[in-house]
């Protein structure tokens, strides 16, 4: 078989994962893109490690670590995201914005609470 | 023990007192009295036994040197002569007179341990000025007592006077440092070195460069501590202070301490004419002024504040005619019969509630309430009024006797000039002297006739009516009747009584001796010019009261402070120095119709009672400039300056902005930019590749 092949397939595969990860807005369709992404570098790992004949099987070696790590990251992830649901009622990635720096400080004084405080309330009582 | 050790010991012990009680006042309140009082005690017996094994014999010195220095070496040096051991004696006796009588007097105060470690602190540092025998280390004590000052005069830190008073004793008395330190340099670069001993042996080479200069400079800091013209200002508003404390250090000691360094480095000053005749001037104008603003004064104390002053013009006097043996001479028996004058305003106010001499003088029988009081205060004015045979005549004798020889022309390197300017200031002074002290005796006693309760309502007519109720309550007579003077304030007094009345006649034999001077016997025409001066000043002031009698019952005056007879004595005084202004309207003086100072002063009265405004005129030349300088400044620092700072701060701010917009906190956007940027490097790599 061509090398042609499955490097078109694992491009492909890491485009969609990519376009997941950054239009998505579920957490959990995120994760899975995650693992499209890795996925796909899995195949370019195993497709050029036979290609390259390689005796140690290197790639295929790497693989199967990935596929490991892989494993116990969705792990943690979806463990994190599920703790996120229960806490917010919501896994919408692009609502999880906590951590962003809204607006001037007031230069003086304490921070004053922002729209993002405002937005965890909503999202605790929804 | 060696008699160098012994007189280490002797500034040593109340230091580590005052350092024990500092450290135990809080956790074991039961030690603070025996630290307070032992130690000082000790140190005083102690300086007596060096007193006595040093003696009329050669001066003795010792000098220990810790480390190098650099150009001039510094020593801890003892200088034990007549001079200094006697005063020293003095030091230890007073101070331990008033460690006894604060026992009683703040028995009940809670700020007492660090109250008596501040005054054996300043015992320590008077006894190390005293014994020292280097200028540095005498700079050490100075300035150790300059703030014990401060912190002592700020006792009753919660009242307003007393705040300000330390404050202005404080600055006063550093405005006189700074020239004296920079004087001391000058003197240790002409001379070589800060040991007194060769400071004087140059002095006496005739090795000092600039010797007007130098004298002028220290001139400045002896005018700070011992309250001379014009630097004097602090000391009638340092009374705000505790009794004890003014009586040890605004009478007896610390104010002496100028006095002391003047005659410990006479020779500095003989070397020049000029400064010989500054100091005379200057003490001339203290003596004259401070006596007439003694004989306006209402507040008991200030008369004796200023009194003070007075004295020690005496001894500036002495010291111009460059008689150091007379001034120190009038310097002992002053501190003996000032403390001892002291001692009793504080029981006397106690007793009568009051510390305004008008308002004692409409009490009835207050001297039959308080006859120990009245007794001893009376043998301390006959002393201050240099009475025959009271240790003031004695001294004061001395110093006029000194003037009187200079006048003449037969003293060496003093000009006759200053001789006669010291003479006619000291006689004037004798007598205002017998003026105000007649005049502070006659008040203090109280009416003769016992008035009904009615008859005598002590918020006066003069007393401004929005007195408050609790300062100005017409207390009753059994209150008043029931507040008695503690038994060891008594006997305080008593043990002061004894020399102020022998000291002087039994002394001034032995003396010389100790001193190394001339005779310090009277002579006939200045003992009969001064006590004949003084005895007119006590008949005019007779008269006066005698004349202003009819006035003082028809007009009552005056109110007494409300505290129940079991309280502790100084609370007494805290509250009559805290409401003395608002009932009496005035610090100083009190409007009152039957003051026989008034009828003495005439018009002067008014500007006498203000210490002739030099309170305003320092107000206008530094205090108002130097708060339009302070104002300026803030207005420059606010305004100006704080306007670079914003605007060195806001670029950052607006740029820092611009940047936080990035910052929404949308994970998706932060990827896609990381995206972008590794694309765009992939490019850039593959371009360039």
């Amino acid at each position: 078989m061509h090398l042609a092949y499955p490097a078109v397939l694992a491009a492909l595969l890491f485009c969609v994962g990519v376009y997941g990860v950054l239009a998505r807005r579920n957490a959990i369709l995120v994760l899975m893109s995650v693992e499209l992404m890795l996925n796909a570098v899995n195949l370019n790992l195993v497709a050029f490690d036979v290609w390259l004949r390689d005796t140690l099987h290197a790639g295929q070696a790497l693989t199967l670590f990935i596929i490991t790590i892989a494993a116990a990251e969705i792990g943690l992830g979806l463990a994190i995201v599920l703790l996120v649901y229960r806490n917010r009622g919501s896994s919408d990635i692009d609502r999880l914005t906590a951590l962003a720096d809204h607006g001037q400080p007031a230069p003086d004084g304490p921070d004053l609470p922002g729209p993002a405080a405002d937005d965890e309330k909503a999202e605790a009582t929804a | 023990m060696t008699l160098t050790a012994l007189a280490a010991l002797v500034p040593l012990l109340p230091f580590l007192g005052a350092a024990a009680a500092l450290l135990l006042g809080r956790r074991a309140p039961g030690f603070v009295r025996p630290l307070a009082v032992l130690p000082t005690a000790t140190a005083f017996v102690l300086a007596a036994v060096v007193a006595a094994r040093q003696g009329t014999g050669a001066p003795t010195d010792a000098a220990h040197r810790l480390t190098a220095t650099g150009s001039v070496p510094i020593d801890l040096a003892l200088h034990l002569d007549g001079f200094a051991v006697l005063v020293a004696v003095l030091v230890g006796f007073v101070a331990t007179c008033v460690q006894l009588y604060s026992v009683s007097y703040l028995r009940d105060d809670e700020r007492y341990a660090s109250y008596t470690a501040l005054v054996s602190l300043f015992t320590a540092a008077m006894f190390l000025v005293v014994y020292s025998g280097d200028l540095m280390l005498l700079l050490v004590g100075w300035e150790v007592m300059g703030i014990c000052s401060y912190f002592l005069v700020g006792h009753y830190w919660e009242n307003e006077t007393a705040r300000a008073a330390s404050i202005k004793a404080f600055l006063v008395t550093k405005l006189g440092d700074v020239p004296f330190l920079i004087g001391v340099f000058a003197l240790a670069t002409d001379a070589g070195s800060f040991r007194i001993s060769r400071i004087l042996t140059a002095a006496a080479h005739g090795q000092l460069q600039h010797p007007t200069l130098v004298a002028l400079l220290l001139l400045a800091g002896v005018a700070g501590k011992s309250a001379q013209f014009p630097l004097h200002t602090w000391l009638p508003d340092a009374m705000a202070g505790p009794t004890p404390v003014s009586a040890l250090i605004h009478a007896a000691t610390m104010v002496a301490a100028g006095i002391y360094l003047v005659a410990r480095l006479l020779p500095v000053f003989t070397a020049s004419a000029a400064a010989l005749a500054v100091l005379a001037v200057m003490a001339a104008v203290t003596m004259v002024g401070s006596g007439l603003a003694a004989l306006a004064q209402d507040d008991i104390k200030r008369v004796l504040a200023y009194s003070t002053i007075g004295q020690l013009g005496y001894m500036a006097g002495a010291l111009a005619v460059g008689d150091r043996a007379a001034a120190v001479f009038h310097l002992l028996s002053h501190g003996v019969f000032k403390a001892l004058l002291f001692l009793a305003a504080g029981a006397l106010i106690q007793v009568a509630g009051t510390n305004s001499l008008s308002a004692m003088s409409r009490m009835p029988g207050l001297g039959k309430r308080a006859p120990d009081v009245r007794w001893t205060m009376g043998l301390g004015l006959a002393a201050l009024a240099a009475m025959p045979p009271f240790s003031g005549f004695f001294s004061k004798e001395s110093v006029l006797r000194a003037a009187e020889h200079a006048s003449q022309g037969d003293a060496a390197h003093v000009p006759s000039a200053v001789g006669w300017t010291v003479l006619v200031a000291g006689l004037v002074t004798a007598l205002l002297t017998g003026a105000y002290a007649t005049r502070m005796f006659l008040l203090a006693g109280g009416s003769r006739a016992e008035r009904p309760a009615e008859a005598a309502p002590p918020a006066a007519a003069e007393a401004p009516a929005e007195a408050p109720a609790a300062a100005a309550e017409p207390a009753p007579e059994t209150v008043r009747a029931d507040r008695k003077v503690p038994l060891p304030m008594l006997t305080v007094l008593w043990l002061l009584a004894i020399p102020t009345l022998a000291f002087g006649g039994l002394a001034y034999r032995e003396l010389p001796d100790w001193f190394g001077g001339g005779s310090l016997a009277p002579t006939l025409i200045t003992a009969v010019l001064g006590t004949g001066f003084a005895l007119v000043g006590v008949l005019i002031t007779y008269a006066a009261w005698k004349a202003t009698d009819a006035t003082r019952r028809a007009t009552p005056f005056g109110a007494v402070v409300a505290e129940p007879p079991g309280v502790e004595p100084a609370l007494v005084e805290a509250e009559a120095i805290a409401t003395h202004e608002e009932v009496y309207g005035d610090i100083a003086s009190a409007a009152d119709p039957a003051d026989p100072g008034r009828l003495l002063l005439g018009p002067l009265h008014r500007h006498a009672a203000h210490g002739f405004h030099l309170d305003a005129v320092y107000s206008v030349l530094f205090v108002r400039p130097v708060l339009a300088a302070a104002n300026l400044v803030r207005f420059l620092d606010r305004e100006v300056v704080e306007t670079y700072v914003r605007g060195a701060g806001g670029t950052p701010r607006l740029l820092g902005a611009a940047v936080r917009r990035a910052q929404n906190g949308n994970v998706q956007t932060y990827l896609s930019a990381l995206l972008a940027g590794a694309v765009v490097l992939a490019v850039l790599v593959a371009v360039g590749a």
